[in-house]
């Protein structure tokens, strides 16, 4: 016990620099996610032909294909081809990428929940396609679409992990390095197990909160 | 055509990972459908005492990310028994995954409608023997759905058996990557390989989902 406590002494500062770490990177690859995810659903809905095409093969191939994978070739196969990031933007990069292609889909599904009559009626009082898309499809996607969303957020914390084998200091980076140096990997990886954990159970607390206030009242299932 | 020969012979070496890639995610399915079943099954249909060490087991394991888990369970599993890579990597993926297919089955046990229970019973059937032929038949065929997406996640989620040094797809391709000094056809290669797999997965587990799907 002693040397137990001696131990998370000696871990918990790097442990909880590499929280920070983790952190930003999901914060900042979901915003990402958002900026690409909320157009190419649109574009995916509401575009031409060509452009849905596009935005499909997007999503496939980010779907269809392993993060690990799709990290390796952004920070290891682009620079082959001109192409060089560092490694945070990297991780940012592939991460945003990857987050963005989920969301678009999950946006793409609650557009089409919106029933058809809600465009008609926006069309029929004269707005034009484009206004009735941003004041009165989206406003109502965007509040169908926050359940799945959260998800995605707890999701993202987890999916950073991988991001230490480009030798980013997150989380799990650092514990890569304290399993190395202090020859205790089964206690240090429990610990970060429990870093985890706390950080998930926080996220998932918090996104309930935002859940509840921004519910439309009383609505289950399709918006006619 | 000297990148298309080049792409060609990278896929050549990189597609002897490709059977590694299947086995550990065949192993880790099964180990995670052994592990789901049963904890939902616990869940369902356990005393107080069980339904709490599965709900524990589900929630904490969907709570830490899976490299997380594979790293803890391999050097568990290495300070016992003396396990393949291979082995302990497919087993970590499978230990994990049972946690997620935990929460299917238990979603698809509940969907079976009380009234099969109740009429198992009500002909003499001892409880487990309902669960057994009447309630888990159907609910394996409810979960499909949500089963084949696991399985393209789990499948998706086998590259990280890489870092206890499995040789399966991208491991061999960061060998090809080394060996020509071309990062960028090596994991575009892969990446081809891994989308073809996943849309091949995708169509066999759409064929096997309507070949089983059931009309309630």
């Amino acid at each position: 016990m002693q040397e137990f406590l001696e131990l998370l002494g000696n871990v918990v500062p790097s442990l909880l620099q590499g929280t920070v770490v983790t952190l930003q990177l999901a914060a900042v690859s979901l915003a990402l996610g958002v900026a690409i995810g909320l157009p190419a659903g649109l574009g995916r809905v509401y575009g031409p032909r060509w452009l849905q095409r596009v935005i499909g093969v997007y999503i496939t191939v980010f779907q269809g294909t392993p993060l690990l994978i799709q990290l390796f070739m952004v920070y290891y196969g682009l620079p082959d081809v001109g192409i060089t990031f560092s490694r945070f933007a990297a991780a940012y990069l592939t991460l945003g990428l990857n987050s963005g292609a989920y969301q678009a889909e999950y946006l793409r599904g609650a557009l089409q929940s919106v029933g058809e009559g809600q465009m008609t009626a926006a069309r029929a009082i004269g707005m034009s396609k484009g206004q009735a898309i941003r004041s009165i499809i989206l406003p109502q996607a965007l509040r169908l679409v926050l359940p799945t969303w959260s998800n995605e957020a707890i999701a993202m914390l987890k999916y950073t992990a991988v991001v230490f084998l480009i030798a980013v200091p997150d989380l799990m980076g650092q514990a890569k390095i304290m399993a190395a140096k202090y020859f205790a990997p089964i206690a240090i990886y429990m610990i970060v197990a429990v870093f985890y954990l706390v950080l998930v159970g926080i996220a998932y607390l918090i996104l309930r909160q935002v859940e509840r206030r921004a519910q439309i009242p009383g609505l289950t299932g399709e918006v006619e | 055509m000297d990148i298309l020969q080049n792409l060609l012979t990278t896929l050549e070496f990189i597609i002897q990972g490709l059977w590694i890639t299947v086995w550990v995610t065949v192993v880790a399915l099964v180990v995670g459908l052994v592990f789901g079943v049963l904890t939902a099954l616990m869940r369902v249909y356990g005393n107080r005492f069980w339904r709490q060490v599965a709900t524990v087991y589900s929630v904490v394991i969907r709570a830490v990310p899976v490299v997380v888990i594979i790293f803890i369970l391999f050097f568990v599993i290495a300070e016992y028994v003396n396990l393949s890579p291979f082995l302990a990597g497919s087993l970590a993926l499978g230990f994990a995954s049972g946690a997620y297919q935990s929460e299917i089955f238990r979603g698809a046990l509940q969907a079976v409608p009380a009234g099969q229970m109740t009429a198992a019973r009500a002909i003499g059937m001892s409880k487990v023997q309902a669960i057994w032929s009447i309630v888990l038949p159907q609910a394996l065929r409810l979960a499909l759905p949500a089963w084949g997406n696991e399985a393209t996640l789990v499948l998706k989620d086998s590259t990280l058996v890489f870092v206890v040094g499995v040789p399966e797809i991208l491991r061999r391709t960061q060998q090809v990557s080394a060996r020509t000094n071309e990062p960028f056809i090596a994991f575009g290669a892969a990446m081809l390989l891994y989308l073809g797999l996943t849309l091949l997965t995708t169509q066999f587990l759409g064929w096997v989902e309507r070949r089983y799907r059931l009309q309630m």
